[in-house]
């Protein structure tokens, strides 16, 4: 953990090198997530509601995605780009180091210029939890952060499991978009609204719904029943990272180096 | 001429080699392409008023764009161009005895046809024999069929000669990743990427049409459904027509200042 800190400290010395450019940079990647919710914000306008959702309780699905997703991206942002680590050699070097292959991998990137788009995304979910009428408990507090928290574990364990799939095929892998960007726009909406098979295997495969859609309609008071299930379905999220993190183990077991 | 067409040829054979990579894509096009219809389904369920646009078109308009996506985005670009002007080899670029505005559009012409030629026609066939609410319906008419590849392939020369405002600030910039960030975002938005146009409220729709964006998504795709009636589309397809030659004209001179300016330093 510690070392995690000085590759940190370090990163964020040399972006303060280009401080412009990192500012401009920051500001507009806060524009991307913002036309897309400027794009619901339109559609609300002109259809009113979303099945039995209102807006804000959609710009809340939406902000709690959007924020564990960024998050993600900015810690983890060295899994999305392994496969150039692979392609050139560089993992090599992590291997002979003495330290987790995980954390200096981890450590090798951090995108802090996301912190544009991590504040638009906290003021969103601030704004959304404002104009709720939501009573709040010390268990939905938690349950909120529970979601961000296990969301980001989902996303990790994607880009774990990509990353890993790298040691064989070398080259990174476009459809692993489908789970990560496709992923985030699919569960920036409740995911009651779309069809069967695509409610399935974003529950049980990739449990997007389980640290979004379900604790979500806890905090939102429309369960039936018990609402300790609901609570605590956003830790499946945390679940889905172990198997991910065995197959980086098994990849590293089985690394073969390009030899570049 | 004959030069430009064969560089746009040879762009295009060259992309035709990467077809497992779009195998690749066509997965993820066909994945958002059911998120963002069952998104618009589940919007159109509850509406009482009859709204501008009808769900069938707005279908029809989603799966055009996922199967034509490479004629329409703006953020899909050539990282090449780039690398030539940060690198300072667009020099050799300079040395080919024809010039670099229209070498530079022939070859991302080509570009774009070979991608979307290769993930079109796949979806198109598939889409075509989905269950209800997910097919692609036929278009409107023969009519509304021939303007729409009409509009389609004008589009494409819209989008490329919008685009080749990017490549072109980045000779003043040094780094691409600021104003193509810009231009996409702003593009993508006004051109209907994210929502149809007619679904926008009616401010944005006027500054929409104000904006040559639309021209490369918005129209076509409409045109294919009759949402846009054909009299109406003749007119349209003239006003393609009119920014092209704009966009293209504005282009030129802008590289041409641009190149005035531009030191290569040696070595």
């Amino acid at each position: 953990m510690k070392m995690y800190w000085s590759y940190l400290r370090i990163l964020f010395k040399s972006i303060a090198q280009y401080r412009l450019s990192f500012w401009l940079l920051a500001v507009g990647q806060s524009l991307t997530p913002l036309t897309g919710f400027a794009g619901i914000y339109f559609m609300f306008e002109r259809f009113g509601q979303l099945r039995d959702w209102q807006f804000y309780e959609v710009a809340l699905c939406f902000a709690v995605v959007h924020l564990s997703y960024t998050l993600c991206e900015a810690f983890a942002r060295g899994f999305d780009t392994f496969s150039t680590l692979v392609v050139n050699g560089g993992f090599d070097r992590l291997l002979v180091r003495p330290r987790s292959t995980l954390v200096q991998v981890l450590g090798s990137r951090f995108e802090f210029a996301r912190v544009g788009r991590i504040s638009f995304s906290l003021i969103l979910l601030f704004w959304a939890i404002g104009n709720l009428d939501i009573a709040w408990t010390a268990a939905k507090v938690v349950t909120l952060l529970l979601m961000i928290v296990s969301g980001m574990a989902i996303v990790a364990g994607i880009y774990i499991v990509t990353a890993s799939l790298c040691f064989w095929t070398v080259e990174g892998l476009e459809i692993a978009n489908i789970f990560t960007d496709g992923g985030r726009e699919m569960a920036q909406y409740p995911l009651n609204i779309y069809g069967k098979w695509v409610k399935v295997f974003f529950t049980y495969v990739i449990p997007y719904g389980c640290v979004n859609y379900l604790p979500l309609l806890y905090i939102l008071d429309r369960t039936q029943g018990s609402g300790w299930l609901y609570m605590l379905t956003p830790l499946v999220g945390v679940v889905f990272l172990l198997p991910c993190l065995l197959i980086w183990r098994f990849g590293v077991k089985h690394y073969c180096s390009t030899g570049s | 001429m004959r030069t430009y067409l064969s560089v746009g040829k040879l762009r295009f054979i060259h992309g035709m080699q990467y077809r497992t990579a779009a195998f690749a894509g066509i997965a993820t096009q066909f994945f958002f392409g059911f998120v963002f219809i069952m998104i618009f389904v589940a919007f159109y369920s509850h509406s009482t008023v009859e709204q501008p646009i009808s769900l069938e078109q707005v279908v029809s308009y989603s799966w055009l764009r996922q199967a034509f996506l490479a004629f329409v985005a703006l953020w899909f670009r050539d990282s090449e161009i780039f690398q030539l002007i940060t690198s300072g080899n667009v020099a050799y670029e300079l040395c080919r005895p024809c010039r670099l505005y229209e070498f530079w559009f022939s070859k991302l012409v080509g570009q774009r046809l070979s991608y979307a030629v290769l993930r079109c026609f796949p979806i198109l066939a598939v889409t075509f024999f989905l269950p209800a609410p997910y097919r692609l319906n036929p278009p409107a008419s023969a009519e509304s069929l021939s303007l729409f590849v009409a509009a389609l392939l004008l589009g494409l020369l819209v989008n490329v000669a919008i685009s080749m405002f990017i490549y072109i600030s980045v000779f003043w910039t040094m780094s691409p990743i600021g104003s193509t960030m810009m231009i996409a975002i702003v593009g993508d938005f006004f051109s209907g990427m994210l929502i149809p146009v007619p679904l926008m409220p009616d401010w944005l729709q006027q500054v929409s049409y104000a904006l040559p964006f639309r021209w490369a998504l918005d129209f076509p795709f409409r045109v294919y459904s009759g949402n846009i009636a054909t009299a109406e589309a003749l007119w349209g397809i003239l006003i393609q027509a009119v920014w092209i030659v704009a966009l293209f004209l504005l282009g030129r001179w802008a590289l041409q200042r641009s190149l005035r300016k531009l030191v290569v330093q040696g070595g």
